[in-house]
């Protein structure tokens, strides 16, 4: 009964006016330990519009769409529906107010049919515990038609491909009464002619007078589609615009923020021999999806290449096509001399890589092991880990000592289980053991993600003493800052394919933000 | 460092036990029955010479089947196939020890090693199920265990490798020759399996591995993380494929105990359900050598003793509540210390953070 009459409220309000701000959100805040997720975040929604939020990883996008649907409870701040106050302590919450998320992982049942997954958990029942279906189907069917769009409701879901699943979570969030559709990033997931549909469907939404709040970091994409775009960076707000008032050149500047670090002075002596050649590399998925493209990169000794890009383009791959982890589909990874696609991971790390992977936890430590054995880990079949079948104790007791004390790892000792260090010590005990051994070359991924401001000082400070003593370093890195301060050069990776290679010293923010995005005009 | 870790290591196997011997006296209470004399009488009967011997000699199998399932469980897999290896194991060494003649000492290492190739090899099936296939190796291993008792019960039939014996309703394989026997301990007036020196060479040889060398390391490692492994540069499918075939070669060695120095011949006789209690005692003792023998002779002295307590009018199903009620509490006793110990380095960590930040204060 009052959800009836909450909607017959809304669409008396969407047809009054499409000037009417469904959806305000004032000065929110949202804190972690260390971090600050979102602060002073403002946005001003109209009903019967598509409004895109954009922002580079971490910018906070993602916290502000978990608040707006009741993930999150911020630490300050006033969100307003139809110009009234409201708590969201849960989705159900937002759901009651009209407020849905079509989240980028899909969650359907691929064993049940289109109406059964609409229907999960907001069943229409007969007597209390019958299920409904041809109340439900009636109702699915008229949402599709009004909305257009293109379901069969007894279509079983492993028969659909990926825009028709999209297509299904969109009429799952409209069953449930939404008014406003939250997307995360709805296109990541699509190909080109599933986008065209996409924005067709969306446009069928708000012309019927719904809203919808879009995010996504790709330019031509926002432009084409959304009627207002907020611009957010380092957990805020930044600016509003109109497509029309606009163009990619100053989006992008904006997404990046105007001034990047300069380069930091050094020496350079960048030798003449590659320690990392990759030549027209592609590499396809089991599932035939192609990941990398035509990808081609070299490496000095003695230099820093950066590695830019939104993450997912590409980056893991590559990582693992160099540590031999992966085989190219076709193409050439060269490493140290050495074909990475016909050499065993232990033979690439034995040459003298050392690798520091984006995931520490799952792909860098023993994490139920202490320190001293993860020290051996990635060191274990060489001199001085080891020696012959046999590993050395003493050695890596003593090395994790040397690495405790010069890289500040704050624990009581060497026997203590990595779980039991924070993530910035457990990140700064990786870099000391990858960097122990005078590497020629090292993979360094996201090295100072989630660690304080003085761990990544220490951290910058070897990666760049290793350069001096003539280790090449793929730099991969979605912190901008950090990309800036070290690189000689700065490679942007986009859909698997590296679209530009540019100088430090001579990029401006935009240039470097219409790269990542991929559009062609850099 | 040394000391407190003993102390954390076997705080948990006396819990279990404790709870356990709580859980059967409040049983044999409720019963009517004074559970002192109970217990009295079970060690009594236990530790006479007789019953000595007979639960050194099953605490050699137990023991060997611990083993195989402990390495096993380094690598997180669950081995239930310990069953089938075995069989294969002591088979297969049987029918090759009858077949040849060889000078003593080659003899009996030759029935070894063909023990340990039945047993690692039959292992291979499901090893090469799991890491090629992803078949999990509980479901392959119960099969396997199938099988291989009815391909045993067809090769022993009289036409193949099996022979009856007069007055015998018993199928067995031909006598190994004397040279391919071992000889037995004459301790506690009775018959101890020399066998017991291959056991505990096996023992430490298992230590030796997993903690001294890069192979023991990278097992260790696969098992603690997959994908870490992997990283490492170690063939994480490799490994997983090695550990189980070294598994099933240890399972293949422990029914040779009996083999060669008692029966000399395999036959339908040879007992059954070394998996589960392998990988009971693998869990009580903690994947520890050490700690596998201290359960195996425990279970040993369990079953031994079972028996007696009918004379007491008790069910010598009690031996199992007891077995039972050992493992559930180990599980959870293991899992409570390992927190209190991740919990006492985080308090150590954050104290050494705490003094590093208030000398930065200071300065």
């Amino acid at each position: 009964m009052r959800r009836s009459q909450r909607r017959t409220s809304h669409l008396r309000f969407g047809e009054k006016s499409k000037l009417v701000n469904i959806l305000e959100v004032e000065g929110v805040e949202k804190k972690y330990p260390g971090v600050i997720a979102n602060r002073d975040v403002s946005l001003t929604v109209r009903q019967g519009s598509i409004h895109a939020i954009i922002g580079e990883n971490g910018a906070g996008k993602s916290t502000l769409m978990k608040t707006l649907y009741g993930l999150i409870r911020p630490d300050a701040g006033e969100i307003r529906v139809f110009g009234d106050p409201v708590t969201l302590k849960s989705p159900q919450d937002a759901i009651a107010l009209g407020i849905g998320m079509v989240h980028q992982h899909f969650k359907l049942a691929d064993n049940a049919t289109v109406l059964e997954n609409v229907i999960l958990g907001s069943e229409p029942s007969r007597f209390g515990f019958v299920i409904d279906y041809s109340q439900a189907r009636a109702r699915l069917i008229e949402i599709a038609k009004t909305y257009q769009l293109d379901i069969d409701p007894d279509e079983s879901l492993v028969n659909l491909g990926v825009g028709e699943r999209q297509r299904v979570e969109i009429a799952k969030v409209l069953f449930r009464g939404a008014k406003i559709l939250i997307l995360d990033e709805p296109t990541a997931v699509l190909v080109p002619q599933e986008v065209t549909e996409l924005f067709s469907n969306l446009r069928e939404l708000v012309n019927k007078g719904l809203t919808v709040l879009f995010i996504s970091h790709k330019l031509d994409e926002v432009l084409a589609i959304a009627d207002d775009i907020t611009i957010m960076r380092q957990g805020t707000t930044v600016v509003t615009r109109k497509p029309s008032e606009t163009n990619k050149r100053e989006l992008a500047e904006l997404m990046v923020g105007g001034e990047l670090p300069k380069p930091k002075a050094g020496v350079e002596n960048i030798s003449k021999d590659k320690v990392l050649s990759i030549q027209a590399a592609t590499y396809s998925r089991s599932d035939g999806r192609s990941i990398l493209k035509d990808l081609n990169l070299d490496l000095f000794g003695g230099e820093i290449l950066g590695l830019a890009g939104v993450e997912g383009n590409g980056q893991s791959e590559l990582i693992e096509l160099i540590m031999g982890l992966l085989k190219p589909s076709t193409g050439s990874v060269e490493v140290l001399g050495l074909d990475a696609a016909q050499t065993p991971t232990k033979d690439i790390r034995n040459a003298g890589v050392g690798y520091i992977p984006q995931d520490r936890q799952r792909d860098g430590l023993l994490m139920s092991a202490p320190l001293w054995e993860n020290r051996i880990l990635g060191h274990q079949f060489s001199s001085p880990m080891a020696s012959g079948i046999w590993v050395r104790k003493g050695a890596a007791a003593d090395d994790s000592k040397r690495v405790v004390s010069e890289f500040d790892v704050r624990t009581p000792g060497i026997n203590v289980l990595a779980s039991a260090l924070s993530g910035g010590n457990q990140q700064k005990f990786i870099v000391g053991r990858e960097l122990s051994g005078d590497p020629k070359l090292i993979i360094a991924a996201q090295p100072t993600r989630g660690v304080d401001v003085g761990a990544q000082a220490i951290i910058w400070e070897h990666l760049m003493r290793a350069r001096s003593r003539g280790a090449g370093i793929l730099l991969i890195s979605a912190d901008l800052e950090e990309l800036f301060s070290l690189s000689n050069r700065i490679a942007v990776i986009h859909a698997g394919h590296i679209v530009s290679t540019l100088d430090p010293a001579k990029t401006t923010p935009e240039d470097l933000g219409l790269a990542m995005t991929g559009a062609k005009s850099a | 460092m040394t000391k407190n870790r003993i102390f954390w290591g076997s705080v948990a196997p006396v819990a279990a036990i404790g709870t356990s011997l709580l859980f059967v006296y409040i049983i044999l209470t409720l019963r009517g029955v004074n559970p002192f004399e109970i217990f009295q009488l079970m060690v009594s009967y236990g530790f006479n010479p007789t019953s000595l011997v007979s639960i050194t000699n099953q605490t050699v199998a137990f023991y060997l089947a611990g083993v195989a399932a402990a390495i096993g469980f380094k690598m997180l897999l669950f081995n239930i196939g310990i069953d089938g290896q075995y069989r294969m194991g002591a088979f297969f060494g049987a029918v090759v020890g009858a077949a040849v003649n060889l000078p003593p000492i080659l003899h009996v290492l030759l029935i070894v090693i063909v023990a340990m190739l039945a047993g690692g090899l039959w292992a291979a099936i499901a090893g090469y199920l799991k890491v090629r296939r992803g078949v999990s190796e509980v479901i392959s291993n119960i099969m396997l265990n199938f099988i291989a008792a009815a391909i045993i019960a067809y090769l022993l039939s009289e036409d193949l490798f099996g022979v009856l014996p007069d007055g015998s309703q018993n199928l067995q394989t031909n006598k190994i020759p004397l040279s391919g026997q071992m000889p037995t301990l004459k301790i506690f007036d009775g018959e101890v399996y020399s066998f017991i020196f291959v056991a505990v060479f096996v023992g430490i040889a298992y230590w030796v591995m997993l903690n001294k060398t890069v192979f023991g390391f990278n097992l260790r490692a696969t098992g603690l993380s997959f994908r870490a492994a992997r990283s490492s540069g170690v063939n994480a499918p490799g490994m997983i494929f090695i550990t189980t075939v070294l598994s099933g070669a240890i399972a293949g060695l422990v029914g040779l105990g009996t083999l060669l120095s008692d029966t000399h011949s395999y036959s339908m006789a040879f007992p059954s359900g070394f998996a589960f209690t392998g990988l009971a005692l693998a869990l009580l003792g903690r994947n520890h050598p050490v700690g596998i023998f201290f359960a195996a002779f425990l279970w040993s002295f369990l079953e031994r003793t079972a028996p007696v307590l009918e004379f007491e009018g008790v069910p010598p199903e009690i031996t199992i509540v007891m077995q039972g009620t050992i493992v559930l509490s180990i599980v959870v006793a293991y899992e409570v210390v390992a927190r209190i110990n991740l919990r006492q380095q985080q308090r150590a960590v954050g104290q050494v953070n705490a003094e590093v930040s208030s000398d930065k204060e200071s300065k």
